[in-house]
């Protein structure tokens, strides 16, 4: 592993609930070097989701620093947030959110959309993506004609078009059958191991953990070390 | 896949829904177009008035006559250029229920004072140099299918000849176009002398004057003078510009003008709720997935433009479809009518408000939608809050 693609140092997250304030965590430090593949478990309301929307750039934190390849993003305002995703981040829901309406390439495409490239060279880029997820065969279809797994394919291919640097897995196999499962994170440790992309991956499951380098435990605002493999 | 192409697919994902609002649009801007066009035909007599044109008329009723010897002393008012006069034949060919303008004129100044009628001078000729010669517009002339040279025989609902007959027989000399669509061809002209001298009442009198001044700058002054060189007579006259004399026409049958903008008002203020609750809908039901476009990286400006080109494509689909309706049928209506109400003619000018139309009743109904979007806490709608 070389240098730290994220650094976190001293972040803190309240939320209104209501009238009340209520602390997710706080004093959080944490290094993410680049191509680490990191599971983050922990209970319910631990704040692991959290922690990735303040990772991806769709949430600020209440105090802190958060770093990406260097530079400050918790102060980047809306719209730069928005470009910093676009060219940074790819998200991978545990539903999917694929559009209904557009077809596999299409909703690959998508990000794309955000970028100076042009019809070609998109279509280029889209049938790449689809052919390492291994749907090319399953381009036109739309979400409606696609399994669990091969949907959450087009999500990671729709993830990895743009060419992040950070792929964002927020509970990626909830939905999904354990075979399927299986063959959804084998191939996020490909693109960690072959691609060289930085995976942050929150779970609830134990065996799904097993496939990232290291496990991080967040409870009670703070990250404990486990080694899931042993 | 283009920036349209997702405003499109997001526009259509739910037919019926939106083919139904299309439908209500469609009918708004066709509403719209053939009234714009009926209020058009109406005033296209006001809108083609000369500004140095003035008119004569009976002061008590324009119905009512005047000497013909006030033609000659009117052209001896200071600031005048020109000056003819016309009668109402009130006459009809075969059935009286196709209505069109029969006028006894005095042609050579009658034709001068109008430039816009356009007669080719060979017609002109023949029909200055004829007594019983008429010059018919060239929506009669195509309402009944005339060609030059034809005997032309035309009732009066109104005079009767010396011999008791109410026909009076004309020779179509030639056939008037208009300098422009706009201009109202549903008439004929004769010659004032032969109707004269055969009808069996009305003596030397006309219906009404027509002035041309020197410059509109005159018109005041004119008018004024006109009316009080005829004043304490048997026959005092009302002299007023034509675009006021066109207007007061119309608006004999009521304001035609408030009617119909308040049949379009309504229709489009329906159609704004439609379209709107519409587009609510459908902000709505994609809170989840305009949080996961913003999450790619979509900013809010563009969530923003998604919305309101969504509301855009809705009114230009529906508003160009209801045009197209509208433009069709104004075929019909002139057909209909024969020019009754004047050329039933959809213009650029309603192109160009539909326009105007469309692009407002976009921005307008997809403007709270897109705010609405645009304001989208992805964290919220994301966890489902």
């Amino acid at each position: 592993m070389t240098d730290a693609l994220i650094v976190i140092k001293d972040a803190g997250k309240r939320y209104m609930r209501g009238k009340q304030s209520v602390q997710i965590f706080d004093h959080l430090d944490m290094t993410i070097p680049r191509q680490d593949f990191v599971a983050i478990m922990g209970p319910s309301g631990s704040g692991k989701t959290t922690l990735l929307n303040l990772l991806g750039g769709i949430d600020r934190p209440s105090g802190g620093v958060i770093e990406f390849d260097g530079k400050r993003m918790d102060d980047l305002n809306e719209s730069k947030l928005a470009a910093f995703r676009a060219g940074n981040v790819g998200f991978i829901f545990q539903f999917y959110n694929l559009m209904p309406m557009l077809t596999a390439t299409q909703n690959v495409e998508l990000p794309l959309l955000l970028t100076k490239l042009g019809p070609k060279a998109r279509r280029e880029r889209v049938n790449t993506a689809l052919e390492i997820v291994g749907l090319s065969d399953r381009a036109r279809h739309k979400p409606s004609e696609l399994s669990g797994g091969q949907q959450q394919r087009v999500a990671i291919a729709r993830a990895i078009v743009s060419d992040p640097k950070l792929l964002l897995c927020d509970e990626p196999t909830g939905d999904l059958d354990r075979e399927t499962a299986g063959e959804i994170l084998s191939m996020l440790q490909t693109l960690n191991r072959d691609f060289g992309k930085t995976i942050v991956m929150v779970t609830h499951d134990p065996e799904a953990a097993r496939y990232a380098k290291r496990v991080l435990h967040l409870d009670k605002g703070h990250f404990s070390e486990k080694d899931l493999r042993q | 896949m283009t920036f349209l192409d997702l405003v499109r697919k997001n526009l259509f994902r739910k037919k019926l829904r939106t083919i139904l609002t299309v439908v209500a649009i469609v009918i708004a801007f066709a509403i719209f177009g053939v009234l714009a066009t009926f209020q058009n035909a109406l005033n296209a007599g006001v809108d083609t008035a000369g500004a140095d044109r003035l008119m004569v008329t009976n002061k008590i009723n324009f119905t009512l006559q005047m000497p013909v010897a006030y033609v000659q002393r009117t052209r001896s008012v200071e600031g005048v250029k020109l000056v003819s006069h016309a009668d109402w034949f009130g006459g009809y060919f075969r059935d009286p229920r196709i209505f069109f303008a029969a006028i006894a004129v005095d042609p050579p100044t009658y034709l001068d004072i109008y430039p816009e009628y356009q007669l080719p001078p060979k017609h002109r000729q023949a029909f200055l140099s004829n007594r019983t010669a008429l010059v018919a517009g060239k929506a009669v002339a195509d309402q009944f299918g005339w060609k030059v040279g034809d005997r032309i025989p035309l009732k009066s609902n109104i005079f009767q000849q010396m011999d008791g007959s109410d026909s009076w027989d004309f020779t179509l000399a030639g056939i008037i176009k208009g300098e422009s669509a706009r201009i109202d061809t549903n008439f004929v002209l004769f010659h004032y002398d032969y109707f004269k001298g055969t009808r069996s009442f009305g003596g030397d009198t006309i219906g009404w004057m027509i002035i041309q001044t020197r410059s509109a700058k005159d018109n005041a002054r004119v008018m004024k003078e006109v009316d009080s060189l005829f004043a304490n007579s048997p026959f005092e006259t009302e002299t007023q510009t034509e675009q006021a004399f066109a207007k007061a026409f119309i608006e004999q049958a009521g304001d035609l003008g408030f009617i119909i903008t308040a049949v379009v008002g309504s229709a489009f203020a329906t159609i704004l709720l439609i379209a709107g609750n519409t587009m609510m809908l459908t902000v709505r039901e994609r809170t989840n997935e305009i949080a996961v476009m913003k999450t790619l990286g979509f900013a809010s400006e563009r969530i923003f433009a998604l919305v309101i080109g969504e509301s855009l494509l809705l009114a230009v689909i529906g508003g160009a479809l209801g045009v197209f309706i509208a433009w069709l049928s104004s075929f019909a209506l002139q057909n209909a009518t024969g020019g009754t109400f004047g050329p039933m003619t959809f213009t650029p000018g309603i192109a160009i408000w539909s326009v105007v139309l469309m692009g407002l009743l976009g921005l307008l109904t997809g403007w709270l939608p897109a705010v609405r979007a645009m304001r989208i806490n992805v964290v919220a709608a994301l966890g489902g809050k």
